[in-house]
C-alpha cells in the first residue's frame, strides 16, 4: 500500500507534509488515467461491432484491433480500474480527502462559482482549495465512474447480477446507460485537459506533489 | 533486410496496423493463424521477441483468470429472464460466421446423434428419440458478443436431463460440441446441467429451421451467442479442455452472462 501521512482532520492539508497531492493520490490518479485510456478506447471497438447510433468510432482511435482483442483489453482493464478505483476511494475516505476537498458542495454554490468563472473572477490562487465548480466535476467523476462499473457488470453478467439489471432497466437499457456514462466521462477528461493547459502547474503537481 | 531494422516499437507500429486493417476483412477461420503468422514473421525479420507477443499472452492469461472467476459468480440456481411472446424479436436474427445461404442443410433420414466420452451409454440417438424425451419451452434474450441482443422462443429437452440419460459423469468438467458447419465449442458442467440449458429441437413452435441450426441447437441464455453451438453432430463429456472455434481465436472461454 503506497504511504500516506496520517492526517488531522482538524488541522488540514498542513499535515500532508506540504505536498499538495499526496504520492497515493497521485499514483490511484494515474493508474486511474491509464485504465479509462484502456477502457474507453477498447470500448468504442466493441461498441463499432454493432453501433446503435448512425455513426461508428473511427478505428485508428479504437483498441484491440479486432473485436475478440478489444474485448480481453476490455475485461482486462476491468481489474486495474475497480482495482485502483476502490484504492482512491478508502484512502480517500480513510484519510479525510473526500469529505475536506469535496464538500461542502451545493447547487446554489457551483452556479454561484459557474458565474463567477464565465466573469473570469473565479478565484484559484489557492491551489489547496476546490472551487464548487470543481468539487461538482470531480464528484461527478467518480459517481459516472461508478455508474459504468455498474452498467458494466450487467453487460458483462446479466443473469448473475439481477437485481442490479432490474434495477437499470434491463440489459438493453444499461448497453445505453453504459455508452451514455463513457460520453459524459470522456467530456469531463476533455474539460479536465482544457483546464490543465490552462493552468499548467496542476499538472506538474500532479506529477510531483506540488 | 535493411528496410526491416527500422526501430522495433516502428515495426511494432506497422504490424498492428496492418492486423487492424485486416481483422476485419478476414471472415474465415484462418483470421488468426494469419495475424499470428503475421507477427511471427516480423519477429523473424527482427531477430528479437516481439512486444506485441508479450502483450497477447497477458491478456489471454487475464482471460483464463475472468474463466475461473466467471465460473466461481456462476449459481446455478440464478435464472435468466424470460419474456412474453410478444417481445420475440421478428425476425430473429440469423448469426454465423458464413453467411445465411451457406447454412448447412442436415438430413433428419441420414442423421443420428454421436455422444462419446465419459458417458456410459454411447449410443447413436435419432431426432425421434430426442423427440420422446420430456420436452421444456422457453423465451429468452440471446445477447451477442458483439452487444446486440434478441428475444427468442426455443424448445427442447433439458440438457441435464440428456445428460442425465446417457449417463454422462456429472463431476467431467467440460461438455463439448462438434457441428455439422465445422464449428466446435465447450462449456462447464454447472452450466450444462443449468435447469434453463435446453437441446433445442424448435424454434418458436416449428421445428429447428435449417438457420437458426436444425437439427439442434444448445440454448443456454446463461451465456453469450457464440457459446451455444448449432447443427450439434456430436457431444462428448471430457476432462480435457476441448477449446472451441471463436475462444481458440481469443474469445473469453466462459462467455457466460
Amino acid at each position: 500500500m503506497p504511504s500516506f501521512p496520517a492526517i488531522n482532520r482538524r488541522t488540514g492539508p498542513q499535515c500532508d507534509g506540504g505536498a499538495l497531492h499526496p504520492r497515493w493520490l497521485r499514483l490511484t490518479h494515474w493508474l486511474n488515467a491509464l485504465a479509462v485510456i484502456v477502457m474507453t478506447t477498447s470500448g468504442w471497438r466493441i461498441y463499432d461491432a454493432a453501433p446503435f447510433f448512425d455513426f461508428s468510432i473511427p478505428r485508428s482511435a479504437t483498441l484491440g484491433g479486432w473485436l475478440g482483442g478489444a474485448l480481453q483489453w476490455h475485461f482486462a482493464g476491468m481489474w486495474l480500474l475497480a482495482a485502483n478505483g476502490l484504492l482512491y476511494l478508502c484512502l480517500s475516505l480513510a484519510s479525510g480527502r473526500l469529505a475536506r476537498r469535496f464538500f461542502p458542495v451545493s447547487p446554489r454554490g457551483v452556479l454561484a462559482d459557474v458565474g463567477k468563472a464565465l466573469r473570469g473572477r473565479l478565484a484559484h490562487d489557492d491551489p489547496r482549495h476546490y472551487n464548487q465548480v470543481q468539487r461538482a466535476a470531480y464528484l461527478f467523476a467518480m459517481l459516472d465512474v461508478i455508474v459504468l462499473v455498474a452498467s458494466g457488470l450487467v453487460l458483462w453478467k446479466s443473469v448473475q447480477f439481477g437485481f442490479l439489471r432490474e434495477l437499470l432497466g434491463g440489459y438493453e437499457v444499461a448497453r445505453r446507460i453504459h455508452f451514455a456514462a463513457m460520453a459524459l466521462l470522456v467530456g469531463f477528461v476533455a474539460l479536465h485537459l482544457v483546464m490543465v493547459a490552462l493552468v499548467p502547474r496542476t499538472l506538474l503537481a500532479m506529477i510531483r506533489g506540488r | 533486410m535493411r528496410i526491416f531494422q527500422a526501430n522495433r516499437s516502428d515495426a511494432g507500429l506497422i504490424l498492428k496496423e496492418a492486423r487492424k486493417i485486416l481483422a476485419p476483412r478476414l471472415e474465415s477461420p484462418s483470421r488468426r493463424a494469419f495475424l499470428r503468422n503475421l507477427t511471427l514473421g516480423g519477429v523473424a525479420m527482427l531477430s528479437g521477441c516481439s512486444p506485441d507477443d508479450d502483450v497477447e499472452h497477458a491478456l489471454s492469461a487475464i482471460s483464463r483468470f475472468n474463466d475461473r472467476v466467471q465460473g466461481w459468480l456462476f449459481d446455478p440456481n440464478a435464472l435468466a429472464p424470460t419474456y412474453s411472446a410478444e417481445m420475440i424479436t421478428r425476425p430473429f436474427p440469423f448469426n454465423a460466421f458464413y453467411s445465411e445461404d451457406k447454412a448447412p442443410a442436415v438430413r433428419e433420414d441420414d442423421y443420428a446423434l454421436e455422444v462419446s466420452g465419459l458417458v456410459a451409454d454411447k449410443r447413436r440417438w435419432r431426432l425421434g428419440d430426442l423427440r420422446a424425451m420430456a420436452q421444456v419451452e422457453q423465451i429468452t434474450r440471446h445477447i451477442c458478443v458483439e452487444g446486440w441482443s434478441a428475444i427468442g422462443r426455443w424448445g427442447g429437452v433439458r440438457f441435464s436431463d440428456f445428460l442425465d440419460r446417457v449417463g454422462a459423469d456429472r463431476s467431467a468438467r467440460y461438455v463439448g460440441f462438434k457441428c455439422a458447419d465445422d464449428y466446435y465449442t465447450s462449456i462447464d458442467m454447472a452450466t450444462a446441467l443449468h435447469s434453463q440449458t435446453l437441446l433445442s429441437l424448435t424454434y418458436d413452435g416449428q421445428v429447428l429451421p435449417r438457420e437458426y441450426g436444425f437439427p439442434m441447437k444448445l440454448r443456454m441464455p446463461t451465456k453469450l451467442g457464440y457459446k451455444n453451438p448449432k447443427h450439434i453432430q456430436a457431444i462428448f463429456v471430457t476432462n480435457r479442455y476441448p477449446g472451441g472455434y471463436w475462444e481458440d481465436q481469443g474469445y473469453n472461454w466462459f462467455g457466460g452472462s
